[in-house]
């Protein structure tokens, strides 16, 4: 596990882990193989770190989860976004961009 | 509602451990089945499958204890596991727990029982609203306070702007006739703005008016809730009616709240207006009205501060008006001394209750070094277990964090205890307390008390458990695993020879502070009081009712009443089987007879007008002075001769006469006492001086008179009963024999004059007491520490000591090595501590009597007694280690 790629995701792991859940409920070994491929492998996730986030984001209402059977009938935890968590989401989302699009408007100037 | 969601699951967390674990468990184990499952489906065999998976996400085991560890309810399942772990370790050592505990118990206990007793006269506000404003004025007499006259009184409150009310008070003892025996009752008789002053009103009826005051006005009184609930069974229906007091009906008007205190004068059961006259005072001062008897109290103007109100009294004082006349003894001259309510009530008590306060702190500081010690020799032990856990994976502030638990859990368990025998101390300290000690009621395990109690055992449990674990921090957790097998000489020893140099210091300020007051009262109690104390019995006789009443028609006829009825109940007396002889005295020595109410001007016939002395006045029976046991120095004591009519013959003092004669015969001179206008009296003998405020006060120029010649019969008079075996066991027999003269004259202060000299001196005793108490716990525990050291030292230098051994050091030459490291501890202990001793001798100067702070005999006694508990301390594990085989050190190796 790199430490450092590590760092890059805590900081937006929150924001991943609500965008990817407003498609669908998702368990968490999902929810990591889609922030991966997305993110074309840029994002690694670790899931000690992701399980703790889970448990975080559910206390704060924003996820619920159940248990739920799989197809070869295991017993495994599907989160999904509840109202308040889309609300976070949007909040979230519009935070980011005005984040990224600053430092991308430093970066431009300074090139 | 995330918070909501926090608690309950939280919650559940902690109620089923077992669900949440399986939960994560499950969740986790399920992560890695996908991450498997992903990984076969590329291709791989399911042991290649499982050990990418493995390689890519890390071990199953550290996300489970990542998940797990999230969470409030985590930090409380850590304590909880800590608590057990610690409540096991405690279990597993019961010798060290229960020294520790105790230690911690007895310093915890001590202090708190110390505290509550000071804090209410110390540190809480009084029970008054705004009591900073409450302010007492006195007059100055010799630089100590005195109380004030009517007129002076006046003259203050009416020229001041500063006060919203003034009062002045002074005790009033009324027999209560009418009930199966004459019961004296403790009174006070107050200017109508009393309970203004104080800021507390009757919980039923009405206060006092101005309407109310002089000595005209129908007689009333105010009763206090515990004379009411108990006299009059609580009954509202008593306001109204009258009580009978001296001979005269009161109206009860009032009755004060439950828990109403009257600080001024604790015991008081009922309050009446004064009935003095302000039309009486007058440029001849010779009525009550400029008899300097009051005490003031008043209460500042709210915005005016205590400074400026000084500043305008003494202002005031400076400056007499023509309208205010003042005689000669309350001039004014000398200033007044204004103080705080709060400083005022305690300042005889302020040095005893500081001195004592000190003296448990320190206790309580040994205590904890104490225990620190233990807890250090503990961590020196378990640092294998220590080193074993860091290599486990255990942060270091996990392992502080689980010392800390330990030893809060051990002063928990210390301040449970400590509480329990802080209000069994409480107790004790009520029970032993001397008798001016202000507040006394107010003393009890409340809760300021607990919260110190509480927050003592908290401070102490956390720093006691910080400084092991710095330590353990310090030498890291390498060493302590190398240390398993004990090759390194422990270093950790260092901060164990420092508290325990700092123990030997503080134990050497207790015992010489303790050994200081011990040589005062032996010298105090070796003082001559003048007379022989033992087989003597003493009784108050207090005269009331109007058959004494003096009347217009016949001046001297209540008078003569009075001495009639002394004479007849003092013939009765000597009548009673077992009494060898009886007098009586209008001044008792040693009693809580005001001095200034028994003080007179006495001049001598060639003294000017200006001159004369400060005299106490017995006014006696004759034979007084032999039942005493006074001694006559020269000429006759007074007899039957000396009777009303005769020549007015007096005895004075050896020390009245030595001031005024120095060698000359004063046998035949002549001296007035108290008024001018009268006969001049003869001196006829010289007695020899009697301590009469207390044996540590020798102030003793007096004057005896026959009560027949006196110039007024006083209305309460002491009677002397010597007995020929116990004086105690005469008391019913002398009781009914006064009564049989007349029952209704109350008989109060029944007391042996033995039990009167100790409680004179119950101040200093209970200091002295509690001294002794913490001086040995002090030495105690002092010993105990620099034994653990030593011990400690010594087992750690097993090896080195064998080595020596074999290398051909003899036995004495171990058990020198070993008595001089712990001398050399002592020494220093003992130097430092010397200098902490002076500091306090000087803070208990005022506490001691006819020795210096730095008497040589307390001082040397303690510097011996210490060393030689050091020694034994030292010797101890001395002798053990010296006995070591060095085959079997080397052996063991």
């Amino acid at each position: 596990m790199n430490e450092q790629t590590t760092d890059v995701i805590q900081g937006t792991l929150d924001l991943l882990i609500l965008k990817t859940l407003s498609l669908e409920p998702m368990h968490g070994f999902g929810i990591a193989r889609r922030v991966e491929q997305v993110s074309r492998g840029v994002f690694k996730v670790n899931p000690g770190s992701l399980l703790t986030a889970l448990q975080r984001l559910e206390r704060a209402g924003w996820l619920d989860s159940a248990w739920r059977n799989t197809e070869n009938s295991r017993r495994a935890r599907f989160y999904n976004l509840t109202r308040s968590g889309r609300k976070q989401l949007e909040l979230e989302t519009a935070d980011w961009t005005r984040r990224a699009s600053a430092v991308a408007r430093l970066l431009r100037q300074d090139a | 509602m995330s918070l909501w969601r926090h608690l309950t699951r939280g919650l559940r967390g902690l109620v089923r451990p077992g669900q949440q674990a399986t939960d994560i468990d499950d969740e986790v184990q399920h992560y890695f089945e996908q991450a498997t499952a992903a990984h076969r489906e590329r291709g791989l065999s399911e042991a290649e499958a499982r050990r990418a998976a493995r390689l890519e996400l890390g071990s199953p085991h550290t996300a489970q204890e990542r998940v797990r560890s999230y969470g409030w309810e985590n930090s409380v399942r850590i304590l909880l596991s800590d608590l057990r772990f610690a409540a096991r370790q405690l279990r597993r050592n019961p010798g060290f727990t229960v020294v520790s505990v105790l230690t911690l118990a007895l310093g915890i206990g001590a202090s708190t029982a110390i505290f509550s007793a000071i804090d209410p006269v110390l540190f809480r506000p009084l029970p008054y609203p705004h009591p900073g404003r409450i302010l007492m004025v006195w007059s100055t007499w010799q630089g100590a306070r005195s109380e004030i006259a009517f007129g002076t009184w006046r003259e203050l409150s009416q020229r001041s702007r500063s006060f919203d009310s003034t009062a002045i008070f002074e005790p009033w003892q009324p027999a209560m006739t009418g009930a199966t025996e004459p019961r004296r009752l403790d009174g006070q008789s107050v200017s109508p703005a009393f309970f203004r002053v104080l800021g507390i009103a009757p919980s039923l009826g009405r206060d006092f008016r101005s309407s109310d005051e002089g000595p005209h006005a129908p007689r009333v009184v105010i009763l206090s809730d515990s004379l009411w609930r108990h006299l009059f069974a609580g009954d509202p229906a008593i306001l109204g009616r009258a009580v009978r007091l001296d001979g005269d009906d009161y109206i009860v008007i009032g009755v004060m709240p439950r828990g109403f205190e009257d600080v001024l004068s604790p015991s008081t059961e009922l309050w009446t207006p004064d009935t003095y006259d302000a039309t009486r005072i007058t440029r001849e001062f010779n009525s009550w009205e400029w008899g300097n008897h009051l005490r003031m109290v008043a209460r500042l103007r709210p915005g005016v501060t205590r400074a400026s109100a000084i500043q305008e009294l003494v202002a005031i004082a400076r400056t007499p008006w023509l309208q205010y006349p003042r005689p000669r003894w309350a001039s004014l001259d000398r200033g007044l001394i204004v103080d705080a309510l709060q400083q005022d009530i305690a300042h005889t008590v302020r040095p005893a209750l500081l001195a004592v306060f000190a003296a448990v702190i320190i206790v309580l500081a040994i205590a904890c070094v104490n225990v620190v010690n233990l807890l250090l020799a503990r961590g020196a032990q378990r640092s294998g277990e220590f080193a074993v856990r860091g290599a486990l994976g255990a942060s270091s502030r996990r392992i502080l964090r689980q010392l800390v638990t330990e030893s809060l859990l051990l002063s928990l368990l210390g301040g449970a205890l400590g509480i329990v025998a802080a209000i069994a101390g409480v107790r004790a300290i009520v029970a032993l307390s001397p008798a001016g000690m202000p507040r006394l009621d107010a003393i009890a395990f409340d809760p300021p008390a607990f919260l110190f109690a509480f927050a003592l055992t908290v401070i102490i449990g956390l720093s006691a458990g910080v400084v092991p674990a710095l330590h353990i921090a310090h030498s890291n957790l390498q060493s302590g695993l190398q240390h398993v097998s004990r090759r390194i000489a422990g270093t950790h020893l260092w901060t164990r020879r420092v508290l325990v140099v700092a123990e030997i210091a503080l134990a050497l300020v207790l015992l010489v502070s303790a050994s200081l007051l011990l040589h005062s009262m032996r010298r105090l109690l070796a003082v001559n009081p003048g007379f022989r104390p033992s087989h003597l019995l003493t009784l108050q006789v207090v005269t009331s009712g109007h058959r004494f009443d003096n009347s217009a028609a016949d001046p001297d006829g209540g008078d003569r009443i009075r001495r009639r009825f002394f004479e007849q109940a003092l013939e009765a007396v000597r009548r009673v089987p077992g009494v060898e002889n009886a007098a009586f005295t209008s001044l008792l020595p040693l009693s809580d007879d005001p001095p200034v109410v028994g003080q007179y001007g006495a001049q001598f016939e060639d003294q000017d007008s200006q001159s004369g002395y400060n005299v106490f006045r017995y006014a006696v029976s004759p034979g007084y002075c032999q039942t005493m046991g006074i001694p006559l120095l020269s000429g006759r004591l007074l007899d039957e001769r000396d009777r009303a009519g005769a020549p007015q013959a007096a005895l004075i003092s050896a020390s009245l006469a030595r001031h005024h004669f120095g060698d000359r015969n004063p046998i035949g001179s002549r001296l007035h006492v108290g008024p001018r206008d009268r006969p001049w009296y003869t001196v006829v003998g010289v007695v020899g001086n009697v301590r009469q405020t207390s044996l540590a006060i020798d102030q003793e120029d007096a004057v005896y008179l026959s009560t027949e010649q006196t110039w007024f019969a006083d209305d309460s008079l002491s009677f002397v009963i010597r007995a020929r075996a116990n004086a105690a066991a005469l008391v019913p027999a002398v009781k009914s024999a006064i009564w049989s003269e007349d029952s209704e004259q109350p008989i109060v202060r029944v007391v042996t004059m033995d039990r009167l000299m100790a409680i004179t001196e119950a101040q200093r005793r209970f200091v002295l007491i509690l001294f002794e108490a913490f001086g040995l716990v002090a030495l105690l525990l002092a010993a105990v520490g620099l034994y653990g050291v030593l011990s400690g030292s010594m087992a750690e230098r097993t090896r080195e000591i064998g080595v020596r051994m074999a290398l051909g050091a003899s036995r004495g030459d171990i058990l020198t090595l070993a008595l001089r490291d712990g001398m050399r501890l002592t020494a220093f202990g003992l130097m430092i501590g010397l200098c902490g001793a002076l500091a306090a001798s000087r803070g208990i100067a005022s506490l001691l009597f006819g020795i210096s702070a730095l008497d040589p005999a307390s001082w040397l006694s303690m510097l011996a007694l210490l060393t030689a508990v050091a020694a034994l301390a030292c010797w101890v594990p001395a002798w053990r280690g010296a006995s070591v085989d060095p085959a079997t050190t080397l052996r063991a190796e």
